[in-house]
């Protein structure tokens, strides 16, 4: 009996989150039609979440790629299809792996990074000193970092993509000995832009608005203590994670890719 | 100016005034709501009941722009100094000129080495929040509240942490500050001599409300609730260890 | 300000190495073109278009010249194929129209083979001249039947010399 009970409040308590997400999106939205645009904050949080990210989306970007270089042509050789690796890899990487691999890691480290430091300007007071210099911390703090996440995640993805297919070109022309002109006219063929770059892209750019949103949101409401930080930061990385799967499989049964 | 409050589930019943231009201060045990009365002051947060006019408008129901513009005439020094730890403390005092006034860059860094001089803070323009100390940090976080010359002064303890002669320096600076540039100070302090040194207005909070007058007449009190705060507190100018911690703050009004 | 005019360059470097991975799959490897209007349009139909699908190429000896915009079903029951050409070709009235296979189980794409006439296409016209998919299934299915026939005529010629032979 506890169960269904504590089952129905959990479910409450979702959907009055839900409702208090969707008038913090609201206000952020208010926030960027109004003057003055914070342009140097949002150069600022282009650095702290898309360039400090790079290292890791690309060296991931090359591993996941080698990895589906390597599997691929095991695979594909049983049934002599070697020479198809590069629509394989391309394929794989353009439509799932790229965006949900770039989305899941880029929670990890720029969106856990950016709940922690909202989280903690609200413990040290610093939104409160913002207000009643008559400063909105939304418009000054959060939509600067939501805007800058949205921006960011598409061009990381695209960029996680492109070395995904380097080290798949590396594991199965270099290493396993496919023809590399198969490799990259095989992935050329197998590529059409408006369904698969199309539908890549838009997935990142969903994600990011998932991730830019959740991060904000959990730094902002978070309890002012250490404590407080700590676990909103846990709960941005666990529930930007689950939604991006979840978002991922609807948008690609949508897609229809 | 004239405030009164009503209810919240700290203050309860509390009616009074802050007279223009002069210090006040706000007494209390730990957790009497000393923080609590400047927030609803500074519209952080609005009281379930009762209203609160600061300069004759009432900010319990005030929200968003119509708060901002009310936000204009009041200073805040925070008890962590609440500056921007991700910017240097030149930029911090800068930051409310750049966003409220059209002074040209030359102007406003005079104005932030003026009074940077005048908390005696040389030499800090490129440090880190992160790198000042207690007492410092204090002082940079008056200078940024009173640079944009604002009518009323909140103070949240600024006295908290502070060894005992950097406490007399802000003693200093707070009366100095009162008297030449007639700004009204409320001040929330555990500081029972230092505050009582410099208050020209006290309001002592307790359960059912406040007991107020001038710091001789409570000091004389026949009310013996009153006279045995005195006597007990007068001689502790340390923070008591029930006081929440500085960190544990209610939610604010976004 | 000489920290941030450097943290300016680096973002501007991000952001010109992400757009420069999306052009790379769009244009490079998603093969999307930036033609502006103006496609030559024609028209041609078949009576099996085999596994021709919309966006597959159209060649001429080879090249790709444009692609499939779409393929509609018309009054006849004959598969009507839409295609998007690039505007500054002159295709004579006799060309025609087949579809092949790239490879042996590759996918199919349509090939334009210039006439000689002297007049040439406009935007909308049909192509006259076409030849249907070649399946797979039907030539299997010929070979099986041809040489079981090929096998029945030897042995009524086996027959028939036997016939004569003992005659």
């Amino acid at each position: 009996m506890a169960l269904i009970r504590d089952l129905g409040f959990a479910a409450a308590v979702f959907v009055d989150q839900l409702g208090k997400m969707a008038v913090f999106a609201g206000q952020i939205l208010r926030a960027v039609v109004t003057p003055p645009p914070r342009l140097r904050e949002f150069v600022q949080e282009i650095f702290k979440l898309g360039v400090l990210s790079l290292v890791i989306i690309c060296v991931s970007g090359l591993a996941v790629g080698m990895v589906l270089g390597l599997q691929g042509y095991n695979t594909l050789v049983r049934f002599g299809a070697e020479q198809s690796l590069g629509a394989v890899v391309g394929l794989s990487l353009l439509r799932e792996l790229g965006p949900v691999l770039t989305g899941l890691l880029t929670t990890g480290r720029a969106g856990s990074a950016t709940t922690a430091e909202i989280g903690t300007m609200v413990a040290t007071e610093q939104l409160d000193g913002l207000r009643m210099m008559s400063i909105n911390p939304i418009h000054w703090v959060v939509t600067p970092k939501a805007l800058a996440m949205i921006f960011v995640m598409p061009l990381l993805s695209a960029l996680f993509i492109v070395c995904g297919f380097g080290g798949g070109y590396f594991a199965g022309v270099t290493i396993m000995g496919v023809d590399g002109g198969a490799y990259v006219s095989s992935l050329q063929n197998a590529v059409v832009f408006s369904d698969d770059v199309v539908g890549s892209l838009l997935k990142a750019l969903v994600f990011g608005v998932l991730v830019g949103l959740i991060s904000t949101y959990r730094g902002y409401t978070c309890a002012p203590t250490s404590a407080g930080v700590s676990s909103a930061t846990t709960s941005t990385v666990v529930i930007g994670s689950v939604a991006i799967l979840i978002f991922d499989y609807f948008i690609t049964a949508l897609w229809g890719v | 100016m004239y405030m009164a409050f009503g209810d919240r589930e700290v203050l309860h019943g509390l009616s009074c005034d802050f007279p223009r231009g002069k210090i006040s201060v706000i007494l209390g045990g730990s957790g009497s709501g000393k923080t609590t009365v400047l927030r609803l002051i500074g519209g952080l947060i609005h009281p379930r009941r009762g209203e609160i006019f600061v300069a004759g408008q009432d900010v319990s129901g005030l929200w968003g722009a119509d708060l901002d513009e009310v936000r204009h005439k009041l200073g805040m020094m925070f008890q962590g100094g609440a500056l921007l730890d991700s910017m240097t403390v030149f930029d911090n005092l800068a930051f409310p000129l750049r966003e409220h006034t059209r002074m040209s860059e030359s102007e406003i860094a005079e104005e932030v080495h003026r009074q940077l001089a005048a908390v005696n803070l040389t030499n800090v323009d490129n440090l880190l929040p992160g790198q000042l100390s207690g007492g410092m940090v204090k002082r940079a976080a008056l200078a940024r509240a009173i640079i944009t010359k604002p009518e009323i002064l909140l103070c949240d303890e600024p006295f908290s942490g502070l060894d005992p002669i950097t406490v007399k320096r802000i003693e200093a600076l707070l009366g100095r500050i009162n008297r030449q540039l007639d700004i009204t100070m409320l001040v929330s302090s555990h500081h029972i001599r230092s505050t009582m040194r410099m208050a020209d207005h006290v309001v002592l909070l307790h359960k059912e409300g406040a007991v107020t007058g001038s710091p001789s007449e409570l000091q004389q009190s026949a009310n013996p609730w009153v006279a045995s705060f005195f006597n007990e507190e007068l001689d502790e100018s340390v923070e008591s260890p029930d006081d929440p911690h500085p960190m544990l703050r209610q939610q604010a009004v976004p | 300000m000489n920290r941030s005019s450097k943290r300016d360059f680096v973002v501007g470097l991000f952001v010109l190495a992400g757009l420069g991975a999306i052009a790379y799959l769009s244009l490079s490897v998603g093969g999307w073109s930036l033609r502006g209007p103006g496609d030559l349009v024609l028209f041609a139909d078949f009576d099996q278009i085999g596994g021709l699908k919309p966006r597959a190429a159209v060649e001429i000896s080879g090249v790709k010249v444009g692609q499939v915009e779409s393929i509609t079903l018309d009054q006849d029951y004959r598969a009507r194929v839409r295609m998007a050409l690039r505007s500054n070709l002159e295709l004579p009235v006799d060309t025609s129209a087949s579809i092949v296979t790239a490879g042996l189980l590759g996918d199919r794409y349509v090939s334009l083979q210039l006439g000689g006439e002297e007049k040439n296409l406009k935007p909308g016209d049909d192509i006259r001249f076409t030849q249907s998919a070649v399946l797979l299934e039907n030539l299997i299915g010929k070979f099986i039947y041809g040489s079981a026939e090929s096998k029945n005529d030897k042995s009524e010629e086996k027959n028939d010399k036997s016939e004569e032979k003992s005659e």
